[in-house]
């Protein structure tokens, strides 16, 4: 009896599970549906909840939109970030956790303090600053370049703060039997500290991809060339371009901007889960 | 400030500092302070003059009822992503801390639309509403025998923007409350069972309490994340409308610096956010001491 319980109880929570799996993925879900569909099944009453075969959509978006421009602009700038971001606040972190220096109070409160400096509070000089650098150095440096789009987001307050946070549970036993052995801070931090990093690390490329990939508001502001576009502000205007509403081909551009960021994300999620919410293991 | 400070050089630290404090100085507090410089000033409408006016900028702000609605519109915004947000999300989280089969697998499916942008989840969203396409408004017309138009209505279309954003961030949440599920002691929760407590008593008394840091973590991010990640989505949905009723701090934000060109006001509300951001930052750091008992 006990036992039946028991069993029936496992059912229900997987029941459960695969009930809210379905609520939560079913927006989705609908979107790939559609993205296969010809408007005239789009716009079918009742509507049609199966797939199509109109693949077309996808070569539509790709006609009406500078895809692999903007593909690329996307990549690069979400690797840039991710990869510069992590250096410089690895390094930060490791100055900060195993260095004494004078004015290192100051120089971490003002790494604190730049979290109250998001985006929205500073945009305005932001963009003038970099209209300027753009008109009086380089064009390279101003509106419409990659510079603009990266540099300004290479500094980051969480990934100083995440990493130093991991350094800290570094065993100092660790770093007296390195130093016994004569090892330098940069062979330390390379050969010893870096290895034991991968889970913040894979944390911090999931959280920084999915960031710049996904961001929209600064790419919107800081480029006006079709050239510069990113992804985002593509399916912006594949919903302004397909004025009748097309949604299978809005919905196939939608499918192929979300793959990056999720591939990224399906391929680190265990580091992401440990290393970005100190989740233990179970 | 801590306990290994271990290497003794006097250079490399300031080396291994200067990336960051570069891009720090260069491009955050520099923008930051100028922020604040411009807010002071009005530029004519050919932009060829600028006149000092104090606080001029803010004054009208706080005047001007289209942005007294944003404010508004801002608050109730982030009440609803914020309650029914972590309410759904702490359920959930409950759920994927059951010890079962395949455990791996429902918490991946559970959590990846974390990695979707606001952008690309107000379109799909657009499209479920959508009032002759969506699926939505067909089970809509079977359940309650009405077709509403979500997105052009006043009343309707802050709750779709609500829904989405409490969609998207439920990834997020439920990470961080799963972390925190994981970190009660099982001892804790055998030991009122041993004296009689029922679960629905454990979990309110016992699991709930434990877990408040990470409650107040997410409560914070859950309002920074409304703030300003929504603009993408805002954009593609409504572009704050209709007749504002989306129109949020960060949109109107937007509209005044890029597409009404108006500096010295834009400045004035980005000083206003700044304030919001400070308030929200200092409450954070105050109580964040706490978070590493249960950690």
């Amino acid at each position: 009896m006990a036992g039946q319980n028991l069993f029936a109880s496992r059912i229900l929570i997987h029941l459960s599970f695969w009930a809210v799996i379905l609520l939560i993925s079913s927006p989705v879900l609908f979107a790939l549906i559609v993205s296969t569909q010809s408007p005239v099944e789009v716009f079918s009453y009742p509507p049609k909840l199966t797939p199509s075969g109109h693949f077309e959509n996808y070569v539509e978006v790709w006609n009406t939109i500078p895809l692999a421009r903007m593909f690329f602009n996307s990549m690069l700038i979400s690797v840039l970030v991710t990869v510069g971001k992590i250096i410089i606040s690895l390094l930060a972190a490791f100055a900060f956790t195993f260095f004494e220096f004078r004015g290192k109070n100051l120089l971490f409160f003002l790494t604190l303090v730049t979290l109250m400096l998001p985006l929205p509070v500073r945009i305005v000089p932001l963009f003038e600053l970099i209209a300027d650098l753009g008109k009086t150095v380089s064009p390279h440096l101003g509106i419409d370049s990659y510079f603009a789009l990266v540099v300004p987001f290479l500094a980051s307050a969480t990934g100083t703060f995440l990493f130093r946070q991991h350094f800290l549970t570094v065993p100092s036993e660790l770093l007296d039997a390195a130093k016994i052995d004569g090892c330098g801070p940069m062979r330390f931090l390379f050969l010893i500290l870096l290895p034991l990093s991968w889970n913040a690390i894979g944390a911090m490329v999931v959280i920084q991809f999915v960031f710049v990939w996904n961001e929209y508001l600064w790419p919107l502001v800081a480029t006006h060339s079709e050239d510069m576009r990113v992804i985002q502000i593509g399916v912006k205007m594949l919903i302004n371009a397909e004025s009748a509403n097309n949604w299978g081909v809005i919905m196939a551009g939608v499918m192929m901007a979300m793959l990056p960021p999720l591939l990224v994300f399906f391929l680190l999620q265990d580091s992401f889960m440990r290393g970005f919410a100190f989740m233990k293991e179970k | 400030m801590e306990k290994k400070a271990a290497f003794n050089s006097k250079v490399l630290p300031y080396l291994l500092l200067a990336p960051s404090s570069l891009i720090i100085l260069i491009f955050l507090f520099y923008p930051a302070l100028e922020t604040f410089r411009l807010s002071a000033y009005r530029t004519d409408a050919f932009g060829f003059r600028k006149m000092f006016v104090g606080f001029d900028n803010f004054s009208e702000l706080l005047v001007s009822p289209d942005y007294g609605k944003a404010l508004v519109v801002t608050f109730f915004f982030t009440l609803w992503v914020v309650v029914i947000g972590l309410s759904v999300s702490l359920a959930l989280a409950v759920l994927a801390n059951q010890k079962v089969r395949g455990i791996r697998f429902y918490r991946t499916a559970m959590i990846w639309p974390y990695a979707l942008s606001t952008a690309i989840a107000g379109a799909i969203w657009a499209f479920l509403f959508d009032p002759s396409a969506g699926v939505l408004n067909y089970f809509f017309s079977i359940a309650f025998n009405f077709k509403p138009k979500w997105l052009t209505s006043q009343e309707l279309a802050l709750g779709v923007i609500v829904a989405t954003t409490v969609w998207k961030n439920l990834g997020y949440n439920i990470v961080f409350f799963l972390a925190g599920l994981q970190n009660v002691p099982e001892q804790l929760k055998e030991a009122a069972a041993l004296d009689g407590a029922n679960s629905w008593k454990i979990f309110w008394r016992i699991t709930f309490v434990l877990l408040s840091p990470i409650t107040f973590f997410l409560l914070i991010m859950n309002v920074i994340h409304a703030f300003f990640d929504t603009f993408g989505m805002i954009e593609v949905m409504t572009q704050g409308g209709p007749a504002r009723a989306t129109n949020i701090l960060i949109y109107n934000l937007y509209r005044s610096a890029f597409v009404n060109h108006d500096v010295g006001t834009a400045s004035a509300e980005s000083i206003f956010i700044f304030i919001l951001v400070m308030f929200v930052t200092l409450v954070q750091f105050r109580t964040a001491g706490r978070r590493v008992h249960y950690q």
